[in-house]
């Protein structure tokens, strides 16, 4: 029998969020969040809407300024990183509602994802030295093997992405974010507004991220069917605090959880 | 009818030239470019040359606008500080043009620089308002900053020369514009393809998720400004060897208008476009005179009207072609292309 991938689940924290406090005006999106992402885990974010999970992720992003606490990401505080700098570290991240360059090929797309890790001067490029040949050719290679075959879209790549079904934009914007090659990738609702086909796909290539490339995943959803089966772990956000954290087991009976989604009573 | 374009290499697919019919069409327009300025009038030979000089400015507008999506209304002033700088090496300091037009186009990528900064702050209409005080106050400093620019009486300039043959004729200087033009629309065209102009785009779609997946949006910004400024001190190079003498007046405000005109009516972000609305728009006002001088007979004085009439439909060009056609003359190039390639069975 072939041997199949076992996920690493490290014992080891690669992501972790402290303290953190985030406002807009006199609006508390999050207040004193602390989260804990262990190396190759995949963990849930849910929570009902307006609860800042998309906040969070932001913030882990480098979009947002948290006005306290502080994002740390293999052992080193990121909290005044760049977000730039952040995706060349390794946090790689997809949107809520896909944020792709439109004009753009699938292609091209893809490629911006490991903008961060060629080399090439602006000058290099103009030019088309023999280097700066060798790394965009070398990029394709990369690009079509790790990503484009991986994912099944090699017959969408020369399409323009805003021509795409909005299904399979959602998985150029993930095919996008595999091409940083990240440590850590974000999700922000990978499958929303799919259909059940649509998601079991999406559901496995997470699966496979994961398995085969050791990638750690946090991710937002509201599937709870995908969150129960993909997830190690799962935090539960609530008006901007997390009322929960635990395993899919824990935290289908948690009280606090029935509460914050069903309603006083319920509970 | 061509029914695909398959590839068997990743290089194969990622050339420029992808098909063996547009590589025989590249060769024919070379080989017309080089017979051209034996076979045509002298008029036709003066416009022809304008236009190269004018595409290779309106190429780096594009390269703002149309891949980054940053505004410029200061251009022309750009085209200045590159065609100042030639002259007054050429000039003062008997440098030869091999020097002193790379020079010129260095020292207009450093003002872009400078200008480009408030980009990473100001978007749009604001962007739009501090480029046009760089053109104002460039333009004065043209104007008045006498001991180096010459003021308005202007820097005569000796002709370009090759290893002392002069390039003093239209024809002569032709080669030179043709010569520095394809170089750097090929230099256009392979940053386009390459990491910073994929990176130009994002910035221009969505500069969030650009900065999100890595792209240092201050840096590619200002990378733009610089080499959009770059390309038109080129242009402000070439041009004082065209006309051999240089005054304030020849990088005004309208002159901005006009490159973004070539842009917009060629289509925003082409490159092949922008040749396009260089050659149309600079055919218009040929096309004006034309005209004021049909209509001679029943309205004499129709030929004072071609200065204002000429930026009247300018501006009318260019709401024209954001309403109806905002991807320019190069989609219109585009839908005919398609036409043919599926003629006859689709239309």
């Amino acid at each position: 029998m072939a041997e199949i991938p076992v996920a690493t689940t490290e014992d080891r924290d690669i992501l972790c969020v402290e303290g953190l406090s985030l406002s807009f005006g006199g609006l508390a999106a999050l207040t004193a969040v602390d989260l804990s992402v262990r190396a190759g885990s995949i963990t849930g974010i849910i929570g009902p809407n307006g609860a800042g999970k998309t906040s969070l992720l932001n913030c882990i992003s480098g979009f947002y300024k948290p006005q306290s606490g502080r994002v740390s990401f293999d052992g080193r505080d990121v909290s005044r990183v760049a977000p730039d700098r952040r995706a060349a570290l390794g946090i790689g991240r997809t949107f809520q509602n896909v944020a792709l360059f439109e004009g753009m090929s699938v292609l091209d797309n893809v490629k911006l994802g490991a903008h961060a890790r060629l080399r090439s001067g602006i000058l290099a490029t103009m030019a088309m030295t023999p280097g700066a040949r060798r790394e965009e050719m070398r990029l394709r290679e990369e690009v079509e093997n790790e990503v484009l075959d991986f994912l099944e879209m090699e017959h969408l790549r020369h399409r323009t992405v805003g021509s795409l079904a909005y299904g399979l934009q959602k998985r150029v914007d993930l095919a996008r974010a595999l091409a940083m090659r990240p440590r850590v990738l974000l999700l922000d609702e990978p499958v929303a507004g799919m259909n059940e086909e649509e998601t079991e796909d999406m559901a496995r290539f997470i699966l496979d991220v994961q398995e085969e490339r050791g990638v750690t995943v946090v991710l937002i959803e509201h599937d709870m069917g995908v969150v129960m089966d993909l997830c190690d772990r799962i935090a539960v956000l609530s008006f901007g605090e997390r009322i929960a954290l635990g395993t899919p087991a824990e935290i289908a009976c948690h009280p606090e959880v029935i509460r914050a989604y069903l309603g006083e009573e319920a509970a | 009818m061509l029914i695909g374009n398959y590839k068997e290499t990743y290089a194969a697919d990622e050339a420029i030239l992808r098909t063996p019919a547009t590589r025989v069409w590249t060769v024919v327009a070379l080989g017309a470019a080089l017979a051209f300025p034996f076979l045509a009038g002298d008029y036709l030979l003066y416009l022809v040359n304008l236009m190269g000089v004018l595409a290779i400015g309106a190429l780096g507008l594009n390269i703002l606008i149309g891949f980054t999506g940053q505004i410029s209304l200061g251009h022309a002033a750009f085209m200045g500080i590159g065609a100042y700088g030639t002259a007054i090496l050429a000039s003062r300091f008997g440098l030869p043009f091999w020097i002193t037009i790379p020079a010129g186009g260095a020292l207009a990528c450093a003002g872009g620089m400078v200008v480009g900064v408030p980009s990473l702050r100001v978007k749009g209409l604001y962007l739009a308002i501090a480029t046009l005080a760089a053109q104002v106050i460039l333009e004065w400093v043209f104007t008045n900053w006498t001991s180096v620019t010459g003021g308005i009486r202007g820097i005569n300039v000796a002709p370009a020369s090759i290893l002392g043959f002069p390039l003093d004729t239209d024809t002569r200087i032709y080669f030179l514009i043709l010569g520095v033009a394809v170089l750097h629309f090929v230099l256009a065209t392979n940053l386009r393809r390459s990491r910073w102009g994929r990176a130009f785009v994002a910035v221009r779609d969505r500069d969030v998720a650009a900065e999100i997946v890595g792209v240092n949006l201050f840096r590619t910004k200002i990378l733009s400004f610089m080499v959009s400024s770059y390309y038109a001190g080129i242009a402000g190079g070439l041009w004082v060897y065209f006309t051999k003498v240089l005054t304030p007046e020849n990088f005004p405000l309208s002159l901005s208008i006009q490159f973004l005109a070539i842009v917009i009516v060629g289509g925003l972000g082409s490159i092949p476009g922008t040749v396009y609305g260089t050659v149309f728009m600079t055919l218009v006002p040929e096309m004006l005179k034309a005209g004021t001088g049909l209509v001679r007979g029943v309205w004499p004085d129709a030929q004072s009207y071609l200065f204002p009439l000429r930026d009247v439909v300018f501006g009318l060009l260019i709401v024209v072609f954001l309403i109806f056609e905002p991807h320019g003359l190069a989609e219109v190039w585009n839908r005919v292309k398609r036409f043919f390639s599926l003629w006859p069975f689709a239309k």
